[in-house]
């Protein structure tokens, strides 16, 4: 009896019905395509992407060449020389992160003790020629001075949490 | 009009309509490839290709522009002239099939008593572009695939050849256009319902042939690269494709005509509703059905995994062959006893 059933129900495409009738309702199912340039899924406040260096709001720079970051960075993606500024404060003369080293764990801006490194929720870069992924100084804090607000947003959001 | 075209020369009228048949193909390969890839899509819950034109509406073209532009590769250990003519061994018979192919009453380019015959003869002929082609590229994977194809093909040709005798016993005739009005009267006077065992065997024996999926270990990626035509690169490639989708249409063509009544409208013998659609030109019920089957062709590949070799040799010769035999003598009584609606 049961052989008869199974042969059966071989016989009649039963269970090839089945499946096209469970891709026929996913055909008919609402699309999840993100149309990814014009669409973007949404960013946590926590998103790690490139890096920045922030200033206080009186345009000093925060960086106080701990070397904390330095110290931490699995990836051995950062490098960082200092010296003593003519005020008698320490600060870097260097700041280099190599991006191609850098695996994005955040543990940078998790060691600075003044919220200085930080890594901001741009996403969509590229380099052009060879050297360009080695950001130094500078670059890193022309992004903070651009997307100051955004960072600052960032983390009053992440605040409570820390 | 009418005097005009017959004063043109018999070969310049023979040229004309094929080519007013050639070139629809053509077209209509190059949308299916991007209705497969929205078909398929869509059953992945994505929505398929969308950036090239409106709706992605002009993808086939620049796909077609790619693959005409790239470089023909020839392997330096291949033969060149197999090679080369692998290919055009493939495209050729899916082509000339559509000669006897009746569009609507009378719409044929040959009106070929020996058409159904015609027809078994060169889409078997479509496997020797494969063989040739698989053995001329003198790479193993090519071989391997050749091989398989040769053996699945060679194996659902006969299943497929019994469904057409089924047919030919229902029809009493090798006239493609007499078997068509052989099933006038009703959607039920189709010779779907009376052959119907033979209407599944011949679509998926169809599919075999076609070395679509679930039956695509000729190409098999997963195994062996892409099969018999691993080699191949730029036009020679596309003609294989080509030669694919413009089998795949065949295929549905022949099914909507030897089983679902050809230009026959599904409303005829329905009282009311039959005069409503009385202006509808038989062509358009006969792509409407090719339609249907060809979207039957892409839901089964987004469906149903690849079968393992051995099961395809199993369901063509130890399914599909015994069925049709069966059925082929449940036709012959039925055809003897006058069962109607069918055959009285």
């Amino acid at each position: 009896m049961r052989a008869i059933h199974r042969y059966l129900k071989s016989l009649l495409l039963w269970e090839l019905l089945r499946g096209l009738m469970l891709t026929g309702r996913y055909f008919l199912a609402k699309k999840i395509t993100v149309q990814y340039p014009e669409e973007k899924t949404p960013q946590s406040p926590r998103f790690r992407g490139l890096h920045a260096l922030r200033r206080y709001p009186n345009g000093e720079e925060r960086c106080i060449a701990c070397k904390l970051c330095e110290a931490v960075c699995p990836a051995l993606a950062i490098t960082i020389e200092s010296e003593e500024r003519d005020d008698g404060t320490r600060r870097t003369t260097r700041y280099d992160i190599d991006l191609f080293k850098c695996i994005y764990c955040g543990f940078c801006e998790e060691s600075c003790p003044v919220d200085s490194i930080v890594e901001t929720r741009i996403f969509e870069y590229h380099f052009e020629r060879r050297g360009e992924n080695v950001m130094d100084k500078q670059r890193l804090l022309d992004i903070g001075d651009k997307y100051e607000k955004e960072i600052a947003a960032d983390r009053m959001q992440d605040a409570p949490y820390r | 009009m009418r005097e005009i075209w017959d004063t043109l020369p018999i070969t310049l009228q023979i040229s004309l309509k094929i080519v007013a048949i050639a070139v629809p193909i053509m077209l209509s390969v190059a949308y299916l490839t991007l209705a497969e890839r929205k078909v398929i899509g869509y059953i992945q819950v994505r929505i398929g290709p969308n950036r090239v034109g409106p709706r992605g509406l002009l993808q086939p073209i620049a796909d077609g522009l790619k693959l005409l532009l790239k470089e023909i590769i020839i392997p330096s250990n291949a033969n060149r002239f197999l090679f080369l003519l692998g290919p055009l061994l493939a495209l050729a018979p899916a082509l000339a099939a559509w000669a006897v192919i009746p569009f609507d009453k009378g719409m044929v380019l040959s009106d070929l008593d020996a058409g159904l015959l015609y027809i078994l003869a060169l889409t078997s002929l479509g496997v020797y572009g494969v063989i040739i082609a698989g053995w001329a590229s003198n790479s193993k994977y090519a071989f391997l695939g050749a091989l398989r194809s040769a053996a699945q093909m060679v194996s659902y040709e006969i299943a497929m050849g019994f469904a057409l005798v089924g047919v030919l016993i229902a029809g009493k005739s090798l006239n493609l256009q007499k078997i068509v009005l052989a099933q006038d009267g009703s959607l039920i006077h189709w010779f779907w319902l009376p052959l119907l065992p033979l209407f599944l065997i011949y679509f998926i024996a169809g599919i075999a042939e076609t070395n679509r999926a679930p039956f695509d270990v000729a190409e098999g990626e997963s195994e062996i690269v892409a099969g018999f035509h691993v080699e191949y690169s730029g036009m020679s490639f596309a003609l294989f494709f080509l030669a694919e989708y413009a089998n795949m249409i065949l295929i549905a063509a022949l099914t909507s005509i030897i089983f679902l009544g050809g230009w026959l409208s599904p409303f005829e013998g329905i009282p009311g509703v039959q005069g409503a659609f009385a202006w509808v030109p038989g062509i358009v019920w006969l792509l409407a059905k090719m339609a249907a089957l060809l979207f039957a062709f892409l839901w089964f590949r987004a469906t149903f995994p690849r079968y393992r070799y051995d099961q395809i040799m199993r369901l063509g010769w130890k399914v599909f062959i015994p069925i049709t035999i069966v059925w082929l003598l449940v036709v012959g009584v039925a055809v003897i006893a006058h069962v109607g609606p069918w055959f009285d």
